[in-house]
């Protein structure tokens, strides 16, 4: 099937495989669609990676591939321009950057969410072109140290094992990684096996207790960035034990003694127990249980190599596994839990700045010259480009001069996100392609493109198992967006450079796939990235892929992956064996003070996705978590006098965010954990990126997001409210302001440091009704407190609730305002009579409120109410309502009218007895 | 000494119980009579002397007999029978035109004489009448006794598309206006003051409840000062004219501009009266013998006109006649409802709003509007129209001056007025 064959095949309704667009777990989709973009989506039974399975994200895809907020046109300084003029005017511009400063003035900032052939193209142009090493990815903040880690250990970027081998382990050790929340299929398998195998154990070793404890059997809070200690703690009882795999080291690996001999020297330095913070038992337990259970497999996460110490914890991981022989194995080896969809992808074209292509190596004359010849290229790079944190840096200082921003938005995601904001707004050129229109980083481009989105693209990707996936065009691209292999090829050519005119994303992929296998065998440059076993595929073949592992050998025709690698060694350094290389603990990059006591962390939730672009489109995915938070152990929660609900003022010496408390056991004292996810669009001030420090790792230049030393306090906010409607609003201008997906609308918090109404003298009704967009015809209800600064506003048009508004203005106004849920859930509803008399206390009302027409005018009982209590207390006399109800006795005029009602009520009793 | 408490003219099944006089059939009177009934039901042989020539009615009914909504028969509360069955010796239909306090005697305006050893006043109150020009037509109708209903009942059925005009917009005035509607009337309010019921609405509840009576086609005239009523040379009533605007013509006038205690008796016994007779908080006059309840009495500066209080009234009076002597009158908040059928409003309390703090809430489009009043964390009182279902409790946190601050932010929309302190022990004790 070609392009248009799918496409055709899904205007039949036919459900096309794909794969999802987030995480690294890379779940088979099928997906089906009609003519109105309308999805439905279900797990792809037969993919390896999810048999069937989707997670809430994956399972909502289709509910964040709509039309809304799409970027649909190329546009050149805010103004819509075709995409032939686009890419003229940006060639011209790159060549004049070029021609004055020198190539490496232009760098590249691309995305893991790149498909396999855009890492290729850019990365083709850059290096080889264009002849600027600055290429990099956010992959940088999610696994660099992971590859940095693979290559000085396996001599290359490789993963052992397969997901199939959490299933045959006995012992399985999560690091660093909430994988209930990050890889929920892949916990969901675990969870499984689990049942299936009572003898398995589960560990995890995170400073916070998280969804994933469910599962766990042993938990090692250790404090943060102490893995290398605990890893080395680990060598150091290994070598002691029986568990030593003499054979396989001497085979297969050097540098044990080195390695030894450092984790000792760690080890040393005081009571290992006590420098983790975990107690002497737990940390016994789980050395016994490793020593003791030769099918183990560790699955470690962002928690490890986020960390300036990054790519020494992953080695201190990955050398217990190679001194038990414990690798590559069936149920045995470590296991790099990627965040991204095609991370992995990103690493085999060499799109990171420390990379060539095909796993090559640019310090490598001969890797250059290998790359160069097969790309045929007019020039290539001698060095390593600059990374993440030092690209933008290069970017502020004005070293670069043009910056293209593919399917990323750094300003949020990035350390120091505040600097790399106002970098780009001083950028002289920056090219953004996205497939929204409004982000932080399109706010500041000079050129925006528009990018396919998920659904629409078509290539492919390579999960955490190097298994290769096509993720295919369903659907036809929104507007006039298009493939970024193809912008990229289009504004190549008009730079003048050959070897661009790529017709497809297969075109792309069969020459990734040749130079593979360029020169790759025993004597020549031996690689184990090869997949020049699919360079012959031809268009229909490669729609027709199935996922495969690499590296892939053709066998009989046959196309064969490879499940397992490193078993019986083979690794890919000079002398083919593995290195276990020496690490020693190091304190965390900075480290907290009197002045920034706290540490902060930060990490994904359950139902969201990096800054929210996409995910935040749908209620089903922000209805678990609407707000940013910061969550806090109890002892400071109550040190820091805040309570739940609270916004907390979150500063480092970099930056500040402001985000709501959550107070939880799981959380250490003396630590933070905030999310990724909100951005400068959605939220004013909970871009947590800002406050993150540029730490970064020494090999692997990926930034130390889960340490940053901040100071706590409970935010100055006098001023609190929030407005639902069905229609979104602008963010409002506001200290605190986040916007929230709602049900059936959306929901916009805000708190200002001023008491408006006691401060400002604000008028408040006025105020907070010209935030608010609605119909004239609407209904407006209003309750007022103005002695205590409140004021709220429901909108009721043809008897459904079209907004809500609420302010307090007082020094306790957030407990003041009414809960959010139930009123989210009510807007765009009915609002029947029982609800409306109380809708504005925010609560939901007691059925038994309605009280029906009133009978006793004195007393102002009415007829529900008394037929209720006839009924509920069994009264049979005008006297006996009396009593209960005060109805009748006072004036007595409705006597009459209870006597009536008693009759009425009371008849199919006196019948039925 | 025994020899002076025997009846004077009457014959007396006891001659050994004492008298109770009653001068007053309504319904302060007949209340204080059934309070004392239960409590003490052979201590006294009792007369009820009434200017009515029936029993006693609910007079707060009568509204719903004007507009037909209900009979008179139907606002009876107690018949002729009720009296020789409880023993009671009823005088309908004569007034008591003097009392000899020394003689303890009352001489009835047929000449009759009732002995007493105790009198209980309650003379209710009289219309006011606005002593202006025409005044005394016989089109000027007031609206205090099931005969000034019948009458305008009898009016409104020949008036046949003439106007009447209501003389003020208070709770009277609106419910008369209402009732002449019903029976097909046109109907114009004329009322001094800006907005209708001001001594019991503010100003945006009466903004609503004069567009929900001009949606049943009554007519206002407000803050207009009237001048006199037109009469023609045919003595016919004309019209109402103004000293500030032209005349509204009209064939009745209703006047409903509030009564006066009716203190002409007392007054005339030698009693202490101001506006109307005094009593202790034992309800007792001047006079040990005398007690007095109703519109007629005056206690710690305070007048009444509302059921609520006279109830209150009459419970204690009957503890004292009753010789218990323990009860003591204690004014409390009162609370007001306008008897219109579909138009709810409640107030109660306090609601001038000077210093105090307001809860409003406002569904116009759904005619609600609700204002609660709060003072020092406690809620003093109450204004609620369209939606009064919490009146009630609203008025017994008033009463009770119970702290709110708990409930500030719910208190408009569901009040609890059973979770305080008093309640919770009542609730232990009873457990």
């Amino acid at each position: 099937m070609t392009v248009d064959t799918v496409l055709t095949a899904s205007l039949r309704g036919e459900a096309i495989k794909t794969t999802c667009a987030y995480c690294g777990v890379g779940c088979g989709v099928l997906a089906t669609v009609d003519a109105d973009r309308h999805f439905s989506i279900s797990g792809d039974l037969e993919h390896p990676a999810n048999f069937g399975r989707l997670c809430v994200k994956g399972s909502a895809l289709g509910e964040t591939v709509g039309l809304e907020g799409r970027l649909l046109y190329p546009a050149i300084g805010g103004v819509r321009a075709d995409w032939d003029h686009t890419t003229t005017y940006i060639a011209s511009q790159l060549k004049d950057i070029i021609a004055e400063h020198g190539p490496e003035a232009v760098a590249f900032y691309v995305s893991g969410q790149f498909l396999t052939e855009d890492y290729y193209v850019v990365n083709k142009l850059a290096k080889g072109f264009i002849g600027t090493p600055n290429v990099d990815t956010n992959s940088r903040l999610c696994m660099s140290s992971a590859v940095a880690g693979h290559k000085r250990a396996f001599g290359t970027d490789t993963v052992p094992n397969s997901y199939e081998d959490f299933e045959h382990a006995d012992l399985l050790t999560f690091v660093g990684s909430n994988a209930a929340w990050c890889h929920p299929i892949l916990y969901q398998r675990i969870k499984k096996a689990k049942a299936n195998n009572p003898e398995m154990k589960i560990v995890s070793i995170d400073p916070r207790k998280t969804d994933t404890n469910e599962i766990v059997d042993l938990h090692l809070p250790i404090k943060s960035g102490m893995d290398v200690l605990l890893f080395n703690y680990l060598l150091v009882e290994v070598s002691k034990s029986p568990a030593l795999n003499t054979t396989y080291i001497d085979q297969f690996t050097d540098g044990l003694a080195d390695a030894l001999l450092a984790a000792q020297r760690d080890v040393a330095l005081g009571d290992v127990a006590e420098r983790l913070g975990v107690d002497g038992v737990t940390l016994a337990q789980f050395v016994e249980w490793f020593i003791a259970t030769p099918k183990a497999m560790t699955l470690f996460s962002m928690g490890v190599n986020q960390s300036g110490q990054g790519t020494d914890k992953v080695n201190a991981i990955i050398n217990v596994h190679l001194a038990t022989g414990r690798i590559g194995s069936e149920g045995a080896g470590p296991f790099s839990l990627t965040g991204q969809p095609n991370a992995m992808g990103g690493r085999e074209v060499g799109g990171l700045a420390n990379m060539l292509a095909a796993h090559l190596d640019i310090h490598e004359p001969s890797h250059r010259a290998l790359v160069q010849d097969f790309w045929q290229s007019p020039t290539m790079i001698e060095k390593q480009g600059l990374k993440a944190v030092d690209l933008f840096d290069a970017v502020a200082t004005g070293k670069v001069k043009a910056v293209w921003i593919m399917a990323t938005n750094p300003i949020v995601s990035m350390p120091n996100a505040d600097r790399v904001r106002d970098a780009l707004a001083n950028c002289p050129l920056v090219i953004v392609s996205d497939v929204i229109a409004d982000t932080d980083c399109t706010r500041v481009a000079d050129v925006v493109l528009p990018a396919l989105g998920w659904g629409e693209k078509d290539g492919t990707v390579t999960n955490s198992e190097r298994c290769i996936s096509r993720q295919r065009g369903i659907l036809a691209g929104a507007g006039e967006s298009r493939a970024d292999w193809w912008a990229l090829a289009q504004v190549a050519q008009k730079m003048g450079f050959e070897g661009f005119d790529y017709q497809s994303a297969r075109d792309v992929f069969v020459e990734h796939a040749a130079l593979s296998g360029v020169d790759n065998q025993e004597g020549g440059v031996l690689r184990d990235f090869d997949i020049s076993a699919l360079s012959a595929l031809t268009q229909g073949e490669y729609d027709a892929l199935n996922p495969i592992q690499w590296p892939i050998k053709l066998v009989d025709q046959k196309l064969v992956g490879t499940q397992r690698l490193f078993e019986q060694g083979g690794f890919f350094t000079t002398n083919r064996r593995a290195k276990i290389v020496p690490v020693q603990n190091v304190a965390t990059g900075n480290v907290t003070s009197n002045e920034f006591p706290y540490a902060l962390n930060t990490g994904r939730i359950r139902d969201q996705w990096h800054t929210m672009t996409r995910t935040g489109l749908t209620s089903r995915l922000t209805r678990h978590i609407g707000e940013p938070f910061a969550e806090l152990n109890p002892k400071d929660a109550e040190k820091l006098h805040v309570s739940s609900g609270d916004i907390l003022q979150i500063n480092s010496q970099w930056g500040q965010a402001l985000a709501r408390v959550i107070i939880s056991d799981g959380q250490q004292p003396g630590m933070v954990f905030v999310p990724i996810h909100w951005n400068g669009i959605n939220s004013t001030q909970s871009r947590i990126g800002a406050v993150v420090n540029p730490v970064v790792d020494p090999y692997s230049g990926q930034p130390e997001c889960k340490h940053t030393p901040v100071m706590l306090k409970k935010a100055a906010l006098n001023t609190h409210g929030f407005i639902m409607s069905l229609n979104s609003l602008n963010l409002i201008k506001a200290d605190y302001a986040v916007n929230v997906r709602t049900l059936n609308g959306f929901r916009h918090e805000f708190a200002f440091t001023d008491d408006m109404l006691h401060e400002t003298n604000l008028n408040l009704s006025e105020w907070l009704s010209s935030q608010v967009v609605v119909p004239v015809q609407a209904e407006r209800m209003e309750y007022i407190d103005l002695a205590q600064g409140i004021v709220r506003f429901a909108w009721v048009l043809d008897q459904q609730l079209i907004a809500f508004a609420a302010i307090a203005s007082n020094p306790d106004a957030r407990a003041t305002l009414p809960p959010r849920s139930w009123l989210d859930d009510q807007l765009g509803q009915e609002v029947s009579s029982v609800t409306r008399r109380t809708l504005l206390s925010g609560l939901a009302a007691d059925p038994n409120s309605d009280v029906g027409p009133i009978v006793c005018s004195c007393f102002s009982v009415g007829k529900n109410t008394i037929t209720r209590a006839i009924h509920a207390q069994n009264l049979t006399t005008v006297a006996a309502v009396g009593q209960c109800l005060k109805a009748g006795t006072n004036c007595g005029s409705c006597q009459s009218e209870i006597f009536r009602l008693l009759e009425q009520e009371c008849k199919p009793v006196a019948s039925a007895v | 000494m025994q020899a002076q408490i025997l009846p004077a003219t009457q014959e007396n099944s006891n001659p050994k119980r004492a008298r109770l006089v009653v001068i007053g059939n309504g319904m302060a009177a007949m209340r204080t009579v059934e309070e004392l009934l239960h409590l003490e039901p052979d201590l006294y042989d009792i007369t009820v002397i009434g200017r009515e020539p029936h029993g006693n009615y609910n007079r707060i009914m009568l509204s719903p007999v004007l507009s037909g909504e209900k009979s008179f028969q139907e606002i009876m509360l107690h018949t002729p029978e009720w009296y020789v069955m409880h023993g009671i010796k009823l005088i309908s239909g004569i007034v008591a035109e003097s009392v000899h306090r020394k003689r303890r005697e009352v001489t009835l305006s047929n000449g009759g004489v009732v002995g007493y050893d105790r009198l209980l006043i309650a003379t209710g109150s009289n219309p006011f009448v606005i002593p202006m020009p025409g005044h005394q037509h016989p089109s000027v109708i007031q609206f205090r006794d099931i005969q000034d209903v019948e009458k305008m009942v009898e009016a409104a059925a020949n008036l046949s598309g003439q106007r009447a005009i209501v003389l003020g917009g208070g709770l009277l005035g609106l419910e008369a206006a209402n009732g002449l509607v019903k029976r097909g009337v046109k109907v114009t309010v004329v009322h001094d003051i800006d907005y209708l019921l001001n001594r019991q609405l503010d100003r945006e509840a009466a903004n609503l409840l004069q567009a929900a009576l001009e949606s049943r086609g009554i007519e206002f005239v407000i803050g207009v000062k009237s001048d006199h009523i037109v009469i023609d040379e045919a003595g016919n009533m004309c019209g109402l004219a103004f000293k500030d605007r032209e005349m509204i013509e009209c064939s009745m006038l209703v006047m409903a501009v509030g009564v006066r205690p009716n203190v002409a008796l007392a007054k005339s016994m030698g009693l202490q009266v101001d506006k109307a007779v005094l009593t202790d908080d034992t309800m007792q006059t001047s006079d040990p013998r005398v007690y007095a309840v109703g519109e007629c009495v005056q206690h710690r500066g305070a007048l009444f006109g509302l059921v609520a209080p006279l109830f209150d009234q009459a419970k204690v009076c009957a503890s004292h006649l009753a010789e218990h002597g323990i009860r003591r009158y204690i004014q409390k908040a009162t609370a007001t409802t306008l008897k219109v059928t579909g138009v709810n409003l409640y107030s109660a309390g306090d609601f001038s709003g000077e210093g105090s703090e307001a809860l409003i809430m406002r569904d116009h489009s759904n005619s609600v509007y609700k204002k609660l009043f709060i003072k020092d964390n406690k809620l003093v009182g109450a204004v609620l129209y369209g939606d009064i279902q919490d009146g009630v409790a609203y008025f017994d946190l008033i009463q009770r001056g119970a702290d709110i601050s708990a409930q500030r932010h719910t208190l408009i929309f569901t009040p609890d007025h059973t979770s305080d302190d008093s309640s919770v022990k009542e609730l232990q004790g009873a457990a």
